[in-house]
């Protein structure tokens, strides 16, 4: 490819010249890096490639996954590949889906500001503010809700004033949801106690005692639970 | 950004068939067509990508090259680099890799009085435990039951799989969405508790549970902070892959070296039971298909466990995905999950046309769409010059309702909204996309293996599948083997007293190669790909 084509971006203030149509993660590749650090699934789910980066002529300090936001001209990048937020040790059995749970592990959650940084830097696109508001007022479903599409990459709590570790608090509260709040499925604890009391082993040995010519024929007559 | 003119003149076709086509079911394929339609278009009958192992216990055995130059490969380790009499750690049970079946395997040995080592290549919970979007199958509704379960998994892997492990599966089933609904995990539901459930390819009940389209994620994200809560009994170490199985004198596999990937020095773990959960291969792009796999699913765990004398079943069948991603170019070949056309979605050609029923097994329906492609010439041709065909996503919004989309899919929905793609109200374009390694080491149903200390679970393992897969039954692998996997070793590991460690099995695979005539220049595990200077991938 001919140097005209390509584009220069600054990668910890060095200048690498790049194809404009890479993502800043290949772009770290093109430019000879093997990544260990900041590199995960490579396809938005992981959170482990999030990068802050500044443009040319713009104040703003901006945000992205480098699996997921193509490189500019003049990009100047620094990977954030681990942020120091540690989990509050505790066990799920032991805490109640309330209020009381958060004091408990993160009291620091009724520090927020409010200010709104978090929901400025994620790169999910989650009102992060808000999903905070509802942790300092203990509605555990509220935070499980807004934050389900969180991926952990820690930039809220690298970015935030009051030193909060949204992200932590956002999955205690999902599992709490998960555990104690979630409506309950009376259909699968049925049929786990029928496996268990055995209701289901003589279909399945039938089954199993099939030759392949039988099996098949039972596969392509099987019915088939419409849409 | 978005779809450039040529490709929104094809979209206007496809819009102008979709009142139509909502009306229309393409019939599905019966055995002999789809027999002949794999057999002509599926890349695991094309002869030249695979030969035969010459050395190990699975010699004479065909295997794509990628993986056969692997496990026909000198060590990466230098034995003579390690000093076996220098134990770093000496613990219960290790388990190489940090996934979602390493995960569930330490949470259960653990519960059963087990010290654990978690020894994982990047970080904990870095794993396509993490990608799987679409769900978890597993019967729990009355018209359900698992041996329907067990029907459509032996027919959606050709009535090759293992049937004592398929048994496995489907009875743990319910079982195991029991125990990650305990852990706090959030399927989706209706208001009075019943799990929401939708149809997979080869489903003939709708079985599969979800969590939106972060599966995968929310049940690795749940066993991941549980296996946080016993940091005094379960010691994670990240950046540490095992780059070689240990074993003890006595023929018993007895731990690992790790090699700390950020200072390259090796340690040296002594375990009296040894689970590798390694996942995939994906990473090895067999006959250059671009992957949705994980940065670090490059096979380790079969090469290594193939060096100690370990069989490997079904090592010629890998999945490809129906639906990998074929525009925009940054995003080519991740995964756009089975959901969508769980959801109502349809597969059409250039003209609008359907070509397959859309919820034919993943072997099936990717074979139609490169027979459409390369064969019939009705696909798509992008810029940077990549076929495709249209998974119609904006019938999801016409069949559920607006905000469906949105509500189900909010992965996709960001993932092409960050190009500008708005599936909402545009198609996606798709093509076959390497997803899944359908065998790997055998295993029976309690996770041994041929080879006493040595335990598999996940991906890594081989056998459940048979020659495919079906959706939704990957996360359940991952979390019913991982679990038996964690049970097992919870019996075993207390009757175990490891010998002298030693790697003499590396000077008889060095004679094995000799004698087969091998002088390989590769050295495995690869440990991770190599994309620098490069464009693509």
């Amino acid at each position: 490819m001919a140097n005209e084509e390509l584009i220069p971006i600054y990668i910890m203030n060095k200048q690498y010249l790049v194809p404009p149509t890479l993502t800043i993660m290949k772009a770290l590749e093109y430019a000879g890096y093997k990544l260990i650090r900041g590199v995960g699934c490579r396809a938005g789910f992981c959170g482990a490639c999030a990068t802050v980066y500044r443009t040319a002529g713009d104040y703003r300090l901006k945000i992205g996954l480098a699996c997921a936001t193509m490189v500019e001209p003049e990009m100047y990048l620094a990977q954030i590949p681990f942020f120091p937020a540690p989990r509050a040790q505790y066990h799920l059995e032991e805490l109640k889906p309330d209020m009381s749970a958060l004091l408990k592990t993160y009291p620091e959650v009724l520090r927020c500001l409010s200010c709104g940084t978090c929901t400025k830097v994620c790169p999910q696109d989650i009102d992060v503010r808000d999903y905070m508001a509802d942790a300092m007022r203990g509605n555990i479903a509220g935070v499980a809700d807004k934050s389900f599409d969180c991926i952990m990459c820690g930039l809220c709590a690298a970015r935030c004033p009051a030193e909060e570790k949204q992200y932590q608090i956002a999955i205690l509260c999902r599992r709490l949801y998960g555990k104690y709040l979630a409506p309950r499925a009376e259909h699968l604890h049925k049929r786990v106690q029928e496996i268990m009391d055995g209701k289901h082993d003589a279909e399945l040995i039938r089954l199993k005692s099939m030759s392949k010519d039988e099996l098949k024929k039972a596969y392509y007559a099987r019915d088939i639970e419409p849409e | 950004m978005g779809y450039p003119q040529y490709m929104r003149d094809s979209i206007a076709k496809v819009e102008a068939t979709r009142p139509r086509r909502l009306q229309e079911t393409f019939p599905m394929l019966t055995a002999q067509e789809k027999q002949a339609l794999l057999e002509k278009f599926h890349p695991d009958y094309i002869r030249e990508a695979m030969r035969e192992l010459r050395v190990g216990p699975n010699k004479g055995t065909r295997t794509p090259h990628e993986l056969a130059d692997l496990l026909e490969a000198r060590p990466l380790l230098d034995p003579a680099a390690v000093n076996l009499d220098n134990v770093d750690y000496e613990t219960d049970v290790l388990i190489i890799g940090g996934g979602g079946a390493g995960s569930a395997a330490a949470i259960k040995a653990r519960e059963a009085g087990a010290k654990v080592i978690m020894a994982t290549k990047l970080r904990h919970g870095d794993a396509n435990t993490m990608m799987a979007q679409g769900g978890i199958q597993a019967a729990d509704k009355e018209n359900d039951s698992p041996a329907i379960h067990y029907l459509d998994v032996m027919g959606g892997g050709g009535f090759t799989n293992d049937p004592d492990l398929v048994e496995a599966l489907v009875k743990d089933a319910p079982l195991v969405i029991q125990w990650l609904e305990s852990l706090g995990c959030m399927f989706d539901k209706h208001p009075d508790g019943t799990l929401i459930t939708i149809h997979g390819g080869g489903t003939s009940r709708k079985r599969m549970h979800s969590a939106r389209d972060y599966s995968g994620a929310e049940i690795m994200r749940t066993l991941r902070d549980e296996v946080r809560s016993w940091p005094e009994d379960i010691q994670v170490i990240e950046f540490a892959p095992a780059v070689e199985l240990l074993m003890d004198e006595n023929g018993r596999v007895a731990g690992a070296v790790l090699m700390n990937l950020e200072t390259n020095e090796y340690l040296v773990v002594k375990a009296k039971c040894t689970i590798i959960a390694t996942g995939g291969s994906g990473r090895l792009h067999y006959q250059n298909y671009p992957t949705t796999n994980h940065y670090g699913a490059t096979g380790d765990g079969l090469v290594m466990a193939y060096r100690v004398g370990a069989r490997l079943a079904f090592i010629d069948t890998m999945q490809y995905h129906p639906t990998g991603a074929a525009f925009p170019e940054q995003i080519v070949g991740l995964l756009v999950t089975e959901k969508v056309r769980g959801l109502g979605a349809q597969v059409v050609n250039i003209d609008g046309e359907q070509f397959v029923f859309p919820r034919e097994t993943r072997d099936a329906e990717s074979a139609a769409i490169i027979r459409e492609c390369v064969e019939r010439g009705k696909g798509v041709t992008t810029p940077s010059g990549i076929q495709g065909v249209w998974l119609d996503s904006p019938m999801i919004e016409i069949i559920h309702g607006p905000g469906t989309v949105q509500r189900e899919l909010p992965a996709m929905v960001r993932q092409f909204g960050r190009f500008g793609v708005d599936i909402t109200k545009e198609p996606m374009l798709v093509y076959p996309t390497l997803h899944y390694q359908n065998g790997g080491i055998a295993i029976k149903p309690d996770c041994t293996t041929d080879i006493p200390g040595l335990y598999v679970a996940g991906e890594a393992s081989g056998g459940v599948h048979g020659r495919n897969r079906l959706m939704g039954n990957s996360l359940l692998d991952v979390c019913v083997f991982g679990r038996r996997a964690g049970i097992t070793v919870g019996q075993h590991f207390r009757e175990v007293k490891p010998g002298k460690l030693t790697l003499s099995h590396l000077d008889r695979w060095e004679k094995q190669l000799k004698e087969a005539g091998l002088d390989p220049k590769v050295r495995a595990p690869i440990l991770l790909p190599d994309y620098t200077r490069r464009k693509g991938v």
